[in-house]
């Protein structure tokens, strides 16, 4: 079959697709109406959409190595695009992000930035001659390129704690989802996403995981589009909220002008003040105040009735209170964080940070994401799936555009949100709380507690998680359940498609790259495949696992793999591609440096203060990189340049012509 | 195999292409919001410029970045004779 032909037909059978999604959608609304439970239309998106992976997974199995790590080769550019946007957009991007841009306003768009600049980097200074190099993995790059096992195996260690670090983070948030719309179990909900992410991948490797990717793209980009769509309609009165959100900026900066004179607004804050300075007090009276505080609450127990209905309370704040000291700290720091920042005038939603330190940070946020997204190596090994190189060019600048289609979305819906909190919400009796306000409330995602004990909300006395804007925005603009059951469904597609592209990374860094190439070449093609798909079970198994302790830590986790692998895979594949004469001794002493400077800050910075010109932990990746670049530069320049056959083989991979050798063998 | 002149050729122009593209992103995504404060006084559509470059604008320059990198390099294969057969 001739390409064109081919994607034709790849073409008519996703139209297909998406018109039974549509379709679906409408069928369920109408049943909807006719007062179906929606409990079952939460099952229906679950399990259906499940089903449908699983179906794209059962015929594309293979057993042939080459469609088992790179899908045949023969992804077209604009599936690829859309396959890679639904591997990069993770849950992260899809409910978190506009919360993000809500809550911070200006400074969360480091995150829009950051998270698609990158791809320009990709398609300027890797894509392509990743794909005219075209092997497998990564690892297998920097194998060909520096020679030898050590950058083999620096290689296979990045990819496994940069992969890891981000799976675990994906199957959290299956089951957050999973759980929330469905009351599962989180645990439940933990191993129900599981088999999802196994239906798609385990029988067809990186082929299956494609044809998946490319559908779950076209649930998540609906889903996130009906609702911002619907509640522009209802502020604006034109469904496009794109274009329209400039409205609701200006809005919020006027009704923020208006709240921070306010008296109501002012008490609230003189409250969360003192809060704020007696947690100080009792953190600074550590440990004491703590024990202390137990004792007291132990007291107060025990000098109730049996049947005092009071006691319910007591036991459950003793229940909460911090089991040590050390706990303590950690809680009392975070909540005497939160009421500081709560006992402060609303900042403007779109104003620049004004000092030095805020700006920087900003800054190097932005381009630390940047360049940990070109380095991310699921996003890097989507591009040896092309035919051809101009295919892998052409693939960068189509996955961009289907991420940019929800980014660009991302700000209105921050904008809207918080708009219609300013507007609608603010100066509210107690007593007329709408109904979503109440259901968010029951789950923790919105707080809102009458502070100051007038009856009325104040904007203060709000407190919203990023993951709530999204998440409520259909239950805001009047939508029924069935628009609720579809965040619930792209979300879910987000997560999914996004631990694919992760676990297949892992697995293949161990099977192919540790196994096949270092341990026992001689293995059959076979026996790689059912290698590789074993492990994808274990490790699938091992991440469910550690994903059900809940760790606080996760969420964090996902900012850590951006700094990892700014800090070691950028700068070797580039100086790979870009300059000649950087040899072995360069790139192994550089990913080394990178490597350790970013660990060594990320931990240090996180648990012990430590505190370099005031930059984040998030944007620890900063110093690695440039770590990695001076020692790469200065140790290569200080020992002799690759040989001939090494030069040769970079010039082979800089212009399209013509196959280097590897990728063709099987 | 391609001669070292012809390939020496077309990797100066790819390097060219490359440099031209990053410093219209470094602009568009960094430049823009170093002068955040300045540039968010214009309003335009009830979008501060600044706010807008880093929440739409920067990304569709990105997009369209990519588009043209992809045209160019397509052509440049062209005109050395070094694309896919």
């Amino acid at each position: 079959m001739t390409m064109d032909s081919w994607t034709r037909k790849l073409a008519r059978i996703y139209g297909f697709y998406t018109i039974g999604f549509v379709v679906t959608v409408i069928v369920l609304w109408i049943l909807e109406i006719a007062g179906l439970d929606p409990k079952y239309i939460g099952y229906t998106y679950l399990f259906g959409t499940i089903a449908l992976y699983a179906t794209i997974g059962i015929i594309s199995r293979t057993q042939v190595v080459s469609e088992y790590y790179v899908a045949g080769r023969k992804v077209p550019a604009v599936f690829n695009g859309m396959a890679t946007a639904s591997d990069w957009m993770s849950a992260a991007s899809f409910i978190s992000m506009a919360g993000a841009l809500y809550l911070q306003g200006y400074n969360g768009l480091a995150f829009i930035m950051g998270w698609t600049g990158g791809y320009v980097l990709l398609a300027v200074l890797v894509a392509p001659f990743l794909r005219k190099f075209g092997q497998y993995t990564i690892p297998d790059f920097l194998d060909a390129r520096y020679g030898g096992k050590l950058p083999r195996t620096i290689g296979i260690l990045s990819a496994i704690i940069v992969s890891t670090a981000y799976l675990i983070a994906q199957v959290t948030g299956v089951g957050i989802i999973t759980s929330r719309f469905l009351g599962l179990e989180f645990n439940v909900g933990v191993f129900v996403g599981l088999a999802g992410i196994l239906v798609c991948s385990f029988l067809g490797g990186m082929r299956a995981v494609t044809w998946t990717q490319v559908a779950q793209y076209i649930i998540l980009i609906i889903a996130y589009m009906i609702p911002v769509i619907a509640i522009s309609y209802k502020q604006t009165g034109v469904p496009i909220p794109q274009l329209m959100y400039g409205q609701a900026l200006q809005t919020i900066e006027k009704r923020k002008a208006e709240l921070k004179d306010d008296p109501k607004e002012i008490e609230v804050r003189e409250i969360y003040k003192k809060r704020a300075e007696d947690l100080k007090q009792k953190i600074a009276g550590l440990p004491d105040s703590w024990s202390a505080g137990k004792a007291e609450l132990e007291q107060k127990l025990n000098s109730l009735a049996a049947d005092d209905p009071e006691r319910a309370n007591v036991e459950k704040a003793l229940k909460e209170y911090p089991k040590s000291p050390e706990e303590a700290k950690e809680k009392w720091t975070a909540q005497m964080k939160s009421s500081e920042s709560a006992s402060k005038p609303p900042i403007s939603y779109v104003q620049t940070p004004t000092d030095a330190k805020g700006l920087a940070n900003f800054l190097i946020l932005t381009f630390i994401l940047m360049v940990g997204t070109a380095g991310l190596p699921h996003i890097l090994m989507r591009f040896y799936t092309t035919p051809t190189v101009k295919e892998a060019r052409s693939s960068a600048a189509w996955a961009l555009f289907f991420i940019f289609l929800l980014y660009f979305t991302a700000p209105a819906y921050a904008a809207f949100a918080r708009s219609e909190i300013l507007t609608n919400i603010v100066g509210l009796a107690y007593t007329n709380l709408p109904a979503w306000a109440t259901k968010w409330a029951t789950v923790g995602l919105i707080k809102i507690t009458d502070i100051n004990g007038d009856g009325i909300i104040q904007f203060a006395e709000i407190s919203i998680q990023a993951d709530a804007v999204v998440l409520s925005t259909p239950e805001i603009a009047g939508l029924p359940y069935v628009i609720a059951g579809l965040i619930a469904a792209g979300g879910l597609a987000a997560a999914l498609s996004t631990a694919d592209g992760l676990l297949i990374t892992i697995s293949n860094a161990i099977s192919h790259d540790l196994y096949y190439k270092m341990i026992n070449p001689n293995v059959t093609p076979a026996f790689r495949v059912k290698l590789g798909k074993s492990l994808l079970l274990v490790v699938a198994l091992i991440g469910a696992y550690i994903a059900t302790f809940k760790l606080a830590i996760i969420v964090e986790l996902v900012g850590w793999a951006f700094s990892l692998a700014a800090a070691t895979f950028f700068p070797a594949v580039v100086f790979g591609i870009w300059d000649k004469r950087m040899n072995k001794a360069g790139a192994v002493s550089g990913m080394f440096v990178g490597l350790g400077l970013t660990l060594f800050y990320l931990i240090g910075s996180r648990f012990y203060g430590l505190d370099w010109f005031g930059i984040k932990t998030i944007s620890s990746g900063f110093f690695g990189l440039i770590g990695n670049v001076v020692v790469s530069l200065v140790v290569s320049r200080l020992t002799p340049p690759p040989d001939e056959k090494l030069q040769e083989f970079v010039d082979h991979l800089r212009y399209p012509k013509g196959a280097i050798g590897a990728g063709s063998e099987e | 195999m391609i001669d070292k002149q012809t390939l020496e050729g077309y990797w100066r122009e790819t390097r060219k292409n490359m440099i031209i593209i990053l410093v219209i992103w470094f602009v568009a995504a960094y430049v823009t919001a170093f002068f955040g404060s300045s540039l968010n006084k214009i309003v335009i559509g009830g979008f501060p410029l600044a706010y807008y470059m880093g929440a739409q604008g920067a990304i569709t320059i990105f997009v369209i970045l990519n588009f043209y990198n992809s045209w160019y390099q397509n052509k440049l294969d062209q005109k050395y004779g070094v694309a896919e057969e």
